[in-house]
């Protein structure tokens, strides 16, 4: 549904994207991940025709976004990171607005608009004033602006920035909806948890290179991430960690109150065998977990070094 | 409702109801139909008190200057007036951060730019429309021909296309709404200003060759100079309201001839191709161009 193929950007001597290639498959759901100011607001920039690439090419349903534009338009709904309203508008009138300059019909947007409200839970909203909206329902205000021409492919630069939680449980139950809905949805966020459970694949993207593409398990994998072991006996804690730092496969061994944490690089056979030795050499193994990686972690694995902390915040 | 599906595209009615649904529109038309008024009584006050006309009373001879008068204000007023209402149109969006969303809908690029120039003319027009009353003074007087007063308000309707068409232009290639504004006055400022001075300059320079050659000449011809005035909105607004003013503003060498061209007619010829252009560069440049097809092109992105 969307190839990106050696895209390049360039702002006078700064390159924001380095020949950048990307294959997203129809109805998945693409987390873009990167630091601030990495590129992904420059390609979604250019997803939506509103940015011309220095080089290579990009297309949404096999339209060429530098050459049929107008296609491209049809097929997508984008919502930018930063975005304002018309404050004048009532929230129907504003979809209003959008709807007829997709073209679509009075008739048709009047069956329609409801439907969309109902999505974003924003039906009783639908006679105030957008201007007297909270910052969440502006959001999804907006993102259902962008399903108003029923689009394939939705374009969420960062959609859940600056929502408190609440707003943010309520803008993920959409996207989840959405996806069911069967669309191909590319989302941005330097907030990693909140795409976790949604995405199916990953792209992470740093200083203009995607460093790493693929389902993230896969990536993973591919990357031998580590996985946390957790491990609690019920004495002797101190003498297992030690022991825990001659093992082979175990790094990075700390002990404190609730227990022992290991980072382990082996394989499940080499995990079972270390919960063998650790049973053999008497210990009362009171429990013996994985401790799930999450994106975040994926995210730091990949981008070793060249990312600060608060950037990622 | 047909015509209304024809000729109000979503843009423009998006633009007619956001700029009316503010309390502002109403101020704008309050103010500037109270500030004409004022002008008219004035100069009523000045022209009765000066002892014109008959007695201190106004009669024909005296409102027809008093229409004079009020439609070089009235043009003053709209050279304010107009880069103020359209010099923001597009750069205020970007300011705003509506604009990219309006930009990936499926209105061209012509329909958002021409529904926005539409827009604001529309509601000057109505600004200029509701001075009518004003001038309805000059007819109880009369001395003024209705249709003198439909041509100067189709001249003012040129000029609010001019200064819009400047404006729309700037607001698209400049990223910040205060430079396109400062722009457009700046170039308002060439055309209103600019133009009358050189023109008293160079007919300044041609008259003292003129006396310094042995007086005026007396074969028949034309100074070249008059084509400056040609450029200048009040220079071409008298040459509606006076027909004999562009032969005399071409005869300064003491020539005889009659001019070339009326004063209006070249200053609508010459600022509708400034008109187009402004139009069509502006339409141009409101999305991201390729100047041309090679790969490593360089993008047109709006002026910081």
């Amino acid at each position: 549904m969307i190839e990106i193929r050696n895209l390049t950007k360039s702002y006078g001597s700064f390159e924001a994207l380095k020949s950048v290639n990307l294959s997203i498959a129809k109805g998945t759901v693409f987390g873009f991940v990167g630091p601030n100011g990495a590129g992904k607001s420059t390609t979604m920039s250019i997803l939506a025709t509103l940015v011309l690439p220095t080089s290579g090419s990009a297309s949404v349903g096999g339209f060429e976004v530098t050459e049929q534009p107008h296609e491209v338009r049809k097929r997508i709904g984008y919502m930018p990171d930063f975005f304002g309203v018309y404050d004048q508008f009532k929230t129907t009138e504003y979809l209003h607005f959008y709807g007829a300059s997709y073209g679509i019909p009075r008739h048709e947007r009047e069956k329609l608009i409801p439907q969309l409200l109902e999505l974003v839970n924003l039906n009783d909203k639908k006679d105030a004033y957008v201007d007297s909206l909270s910052r969440g329902m502006k959001q999804r205000l907006c993102l259902a602006r962008c399903l108003v021409h029923d689009p394939d492919v939705l374009i969420l630069d960062e959609p859940a920035s600056g929502l408190d939680p609440r707003a943010r449980i309520e803008m993920r139950e959409i996207l989840k909806e959405l996806k069911l809905m069967g669309k191909t949805i590319i989302i941005s966020s330097h907030i990693l948890p909140e795409l976790a459970e949604m995405v199916d694949e990953i792209g992470v993207i740093e200083h203009g290179v995607m460093v790493a593409q693929g389902k993230v398990a896969d990536i993973q994998d591919s990357l031998r991430v580590k996985r946390v072991l957790h491990i609690r006996v019920l004495e002797r804690s101190e003498e297992l960690a030690e022991q825990l730092r001659d093992e082979a496969y175990v790094s990075q061994v700390m002990s404190d109150s609730y227990g022992i944490h290991a980072h382990f690089s082996g394989g499940d056979a080499e995990q079972s065998g270390l919960l063998g030795r650790i049973m053999e050499s008497g210990y009362q193994v009171v429990s013996f977990n994985e401790a799930q990686t999450n994106l975040e972690d994926v995210f730091l694995e990949i981008t070793k070094g060249g990312t600060s902390g608060d950037e990622l915040a | 409702m047909n015509w209304r599906r024809k000729w109000i595209n979503p843009v423009l009615d998006k633009e007619f109801v956001l700029r009316m649904r503010t309390p502002r529109a109403a101020y704008s038309v309050l103010i500037y139909v109270l500030v004409m008024g004022l002008l008219g009584m004035g100069i009523i006050y000045v022209m009765t008190a000066s002892g014109m006309g008959s007695r201190g009373r106004l009669d024909p001879t005296t409102s027809r200057l008093m229409f004079y008068a009020l439609s070089l204000a009235q043009l003053v007023l709209i050279a304010f007036m107009t880069p103020a209402l359209t010099a923001g149109v597009i750069s205020g969006e970007r300011e705003k951060q509506t604009l990219n969303m309006l930009l990936t809908t499926q209105q061209s690029s012509a329909t958002i730019i021409l529904s926005k120039l539409a827009a604001s003319l529309s509601f000057m027009t109505l600004v200029i429309l509701a001075t009518l009353p004003v001038y309805s003074i000059v007819f109880l007087y009369g001395g003024v021909s209705p249709k003198q007063l439909i041509f100067v308000f189709l001249f003012y309707l040129f000029i609010m296309l001019l200064l819009g068409a400047l404006g729309v232009f700037f607001s698209t290639i400049f990223k910040k709404t205060m430079v396109s504004v400062i722009m457009t006055y700046g170039v308002g400022l060439v055309i209103f200003l600019a133009t009358g001075i050189a023109y008293i300059f160079a007919m300044g320079i041609v008259q003292t060759q003129m006396y310094s050659s042995g007086g005026p000449s007396s074969y028949s011809s034309y100074s070249w100079i008059g084509y400056i005035l040609g450029l200048n909105p009040a220079g071409a607004l008298i040459s509606i309201l006076e027909p004999s003013f562009s032969d005399s503003v071409f005869q300064v060498n003491g020539g005889n001839a009659d001019a070339p061209i009326e004063l209006w007619q070249q200053f609508l010829i010459v600022y509708s191709v400034v008109i187009v252009i402004a139009l069509w560069l502006a339409i141009r440049y409101i999305r991201p161009v390729r100047r041309n097809r090679v790969k490593s092109s360089p993008i047109m992105d709006p002026i910081e």
